[in-house]
């Protein structure tokens, strides 16, 4: 991936932030990944012009237009397709994706495995607050099989949850992290780890949703550091990450596997083609 | 029996899949080309992926054809495996001559039922006579022969054509094509195709790959696509082609990835499109409300089959109309074209990435299977230097409102990459910056923006193909027009002058130019090929039209013909 470094000084995360306040409520985790993403993109001191950021639709997904780089506010799910179609065209665009749990497991879910598998060179930020936000706190395929607090399910989903991780893993990605909104610094660490891996990098961001998950704003105390170092080796990165309660964060699996990109050239023209209908 | 001169031939050659029906009737076609002729080929085949039953439906001519003839003069049937099933879509008379192989076993009553002279050949058994043989060679060597081909021009034809497949295959398949040649009919056919053709250049092409080449003349350099009957012919055209122009086709897991690729590679700064059918289509529109709130270019070429649901995959219908019209969500203002004929393929669809791109709209095109896998004979298509300019582009100065309010409703669009252009692209209601709002008077404003930029541009006469006079006026779109058009003239050889209308933009609606169309008409005959009238309550819809209306409508799989449409209107006095 090429980074175009833009000036000599440090630059500052604000550098990256748009005017827009966010919608967001008090207190929701959504911020700090914000702050994260800032960091990071300040960290590697990308032109802002460089950057693109999609997303699709819930209150994470509001995230680009609260940044000033180039920005799209997708439809719900369809994030990852919006950001394989620019990547596909403009490869020298450094392209980061950002949305909720379910976004991206859920209405997205195939667009993910799918992302995983075909390996191209972005980044993609889940925001997992386990729970619905944006439609006001329903389950999402990583809530809990006994969170009775949805009407919709009012006897929890009784389904067991995904470990995003270990889709990720089983589908292909090539790096696979977990941080937490609670450390925005070393999310911003894990976000620079990950843009500057060659390939389809997955970082899962547990995010608290004060509003209808408050009971996670006992997060802080029960996240911790993973024991161990990143693996390239899949079978132990499944092991660890089955092994876990999904509250550990560091980077899992970092592995240099082919990036896809389409074989492109000019060699050819139109008037050619034409000559071959030519009877 | 002294053979009468025609200007027009219909041959079907039938077989099961793999007998090599479709290759015997392109090199036809390639012969006709020659001769200085016309032509057109249906391929009709069924379900089965291999084997199950083809035919290739053919019409030679001295003019330029667009649609199939009302019946066949000729059925060569190398067997009759499943050949019931397609029966109908093989009208013959008691003026058709019927080539069978008697070994192939009995004909079926469906066929024989018609009263066509029967003239039993040993297909199987010629072509046994030499080493590989192949029946399809020894029918294409009888058929050269009755239209007059040349020999020796023939036969490098079929080494042209199977020179990838090597020498033994090219040897045994010109040994059968001279037991064909070779072979005398006891029944020979009545008629024979006017020699003297025009020596215009000519192309060979599907409208599948005419859409494709419209597609890349409008500038198109990226596709992403689900593969899908029968548009996949289109992809598979487009994918090496667009890599050789420096762009690429990346296959989707599926259609709402295909249509967000093609957004993403557009708000990229790239022209792209994809192409589906039916079902695809129904699974790209909440994708397309992004491209039309977002105003980023792009194209759907849809290619109709039958419906709903997987419906008849592998023949025709022009019943996609509805969802292109309607299946938006919100007030949608987007643009719907219709492919008329072959060539049209590659107008429309460039005409189409030309609008999208000026316009930052998303656009539909409509082909169908019928035109989508049927081989055309025409004359090289014109190439048209089309007076639309390309996407307004952002430059660096001044701060960016990339959804300002202007006078045409196109703002120019910042392209990442560009210094000062950041913005947020949504499929949220915003205000001019693009910031989300859900204002009433951003609503408004922005709605009024997407409209006028649509309603406002001057489509000049290509809307639709007008032709003809006097007080009947046939309105059709679509591929229903090569049948149409043929009415037409067959009503005004016979004296009876009717004016046709074949729209190629259904939207926006050009009301003006269809009520100046339709000054004088007093009676209106309605032509589509759907079941429920998709086209007609379109147009109740959108024109004032207050005259006598009728309707020709019925569905697919039968595609319809210059007879019946000669037969409807000659039906009232
Ligand atoms: C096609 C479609 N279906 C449903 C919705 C409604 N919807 C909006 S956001 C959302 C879920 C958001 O949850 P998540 O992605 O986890 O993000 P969060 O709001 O929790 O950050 C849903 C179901 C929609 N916008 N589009
Ligand atoms: S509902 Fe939850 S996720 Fe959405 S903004 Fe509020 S706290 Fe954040």
């Amino acid at each position: 991936m090429e980074h175009t470094v833009k000036v000599a000084n440090p630059i500052k995360p604000k550098q990256y932030k748009s005017a827009i306040k966010p919608v967001w409520c008090p207190g929701c985790g959504h911020y700090a990944v914000l702050n994260a993403i800032t960091k990071a993109l300040a960290q590697l001191a990308l032109a802002n012009e460089q950057v693109a950021l999609l997303s699709g639709i819930g209150c994470s997904s509001r995230v680009p237009a609260y940044t000033s780089v180039y920005g799209f506010h997708g439809i719900h799910g369809r994030a990852l397709a919006l950001a394989s179609g620019l990547k596909a065209a403009r490869p020298e665009l450094t392209v980061l994706v950002a949305g909720g749990d379910g976004d991206g497991l859920s209405i997205g879910g195939n667009h993910f495995i799918h992302a995983c598998r075909r390996n191209m060179d972005m980044t993609y930020i889940i925001m997992d607050n386990e729970v619905y936000g944006m439609t006001k706190g329903q389950a999402s395929p990583t809530t809990a099989p006994d969170w009775t607090k949805s009407k919709l399910t009012p006897h929890g989903t009784g389904l067991r949850p995904f470990q995003p991780a270990a889709l990720a893993l089983a589908a292909g990605a090539s790096f696979i992290a977990r941080g937490f909104s609670g450390d925005p610094n070393g999310l911003a660490r894990m976000l620079v780890a990950a843009i500057e891996h060659k390939g389809f990098s997955v970082v899962q961001a547990l995010s608290p949703c004060p509003t209808f998950r408050p009971e996670h704003m006992d997060w802080k105390h029960q996240i911790r550091a993973f024991e161990h170092d990143s693996t390239g080796d899949a079978i132990l990165a499944a092991q660890r990450i089955q092994a876990d309660d999904g509250q550990s964060t560091g980077i899992i699996y970092q592995r240099e596997l082919p990036v896809w990109q389409p074989i492109t050239r000019n060699s050819g023209s139109i008037d050619q083609f034409e000559q071959e209908f030519c009877v | 029996m002294p053979s009468t001169q025609r200007q027009d031939l219909s041959i079907a050659i039938t077989g099961s899949g793999g007998a090599g029906v479709v290759s015997a009737g392109t090199l036809l076609l390639d012969m006709a080309a020659e001769l200085g002729h016309y032509g057109l080929m249906r391929k009709a085949y069924g379900p089965q992926i291999r084997g199950g039953e083809s035919a290739a439906l053919l019409r030679l001519s001295t003019r330029p054809v667009h649609c199939m003839d009302d019946g066949f003069d000729l059925l060569l049937a190398l067997d009759w495996q499943n050949t019931d099933r397609f029966a109908a879509e093989i009208p013959l008379s008691a003026d058709s001559l019927i080539i069978a192989d008697p070994a192939a076993g009995e004909i079926p009553a469906a066929i024989s039922q018609s009263g066509a002279q029967i003239e039993p050949l040993p297909l199987k058994a010629l072509a046994g006579e030499t080493e590989g043989g192949r029946a399809n060679m020894v029918a294409l060597g009888l058929l050269a022969r009755w239209l007059g081909f040349d020999h020796s021009a023939a036969q490098a034809l079929i080494g042209a054509a199977y020179a990838g497949k090597g020498e033994t295959i090219v040897s045994n398949s010109l040994a059968s094509f001279e037991r064909g040649f070779d072979t005398v009919l006891k029944h020979p056919p009545a008629q024979v195709l006017s020699t003297g053709g025009s020596a215009a250049p000519r192309w060979q092409l599907s409208g599948n790959e005419g859409c494709g080449l419209g597609a890349l003349r409008g500038g198109v350099r990226f596709a992403a696509a689900y593969p899908i009957t029968p548009a996949s012919e289109m992809l598979e055209w487009l994918a090496p082609r667009l890599e050789q122009l420096g762009g690429s086709l990346l296959q989707a897991e599926d259609e709402l990835a295909s249509i967000n690729m093609v957004i993403g590679a557009s708000y990229g700064g790239v022209p792209a499109m994809t192409a589906t059918s039916g079902p695809g289509l129904a699974l790209m529109l909440e994708g397309f409300g992004l491209a039309i709130a977002s105003e980023t270019p792009v194209v759907v070429v849809n290619v109709m089959r039958g419906g709903p649901s997987t419906g008849i995959p592998t023949k025709s219908e022009q019943t996609d109309l509805n969802i292109a019209l309607y299946g938006m969500h919100g007030d949608a203002p987007h643009l719907v074209l219709a492919a008329l004929d072959t060539a049209d393929c590659v107008f429309c669809t460039e005409w189409a990435v030309r609008l999208s791109e000026a316009l930052q709209a998303a656009a539909i095109v409509l082909s169908d299977q019928g035109l989508a896998q049927s081989r055309a004979l025409i004359d090289q298509p014109e190439r048209r230097a089309l007076q639309i300019p390309p996407r307004s582009l952002a430059t660096d100065d001044g701060p960016y409102l990339r959804y300002a309010l202007t006078e045409d409703g196109v703002s120019p669009m910042a392209i990442p990459g560009l210094e000062n252009g950041m913005y947020t692209a949504d499929g949220l209601e915003h205000a001019q910056s693009g910031k989300p709002s859900s204002a009433a008077a951003d609503h408004s404003a922005q709605l009024d923006k997407r409209q006028r930029k649509l309603e406002n541009h001057d489509y000049g006469a290509d809307w639709a193909e007008t032709s003809g006079g006097g007080d009947t006026a046939i309105i059709t779109w679509g591929s229903s027009t090569g049948a149409a058009r043929e009415a037409r003239q067959r009503l005004a050889e016979a004296g009876h002058e009717v004016r046709l209308i074949s729209m190629r933009l259904l939207l926006p609606a050009s009301v003006e130019a269809m009520n100046k169309a339709l000054e004088g008409v007093g009676r209106i005959v309605v032509v589509e090929q759907s079941h429920s009238q998709q086209f007609y309550h379109y147009l109740r819809a959108y024109y004032d039209l207050d005259v006598a209306i009728e309707v020709l409508a019925r569905p697919g799989p039968l595609p319809i013909t210059p007879g019946e449409i000669v037969n409807r209107i000659l039906q009232q006095g």
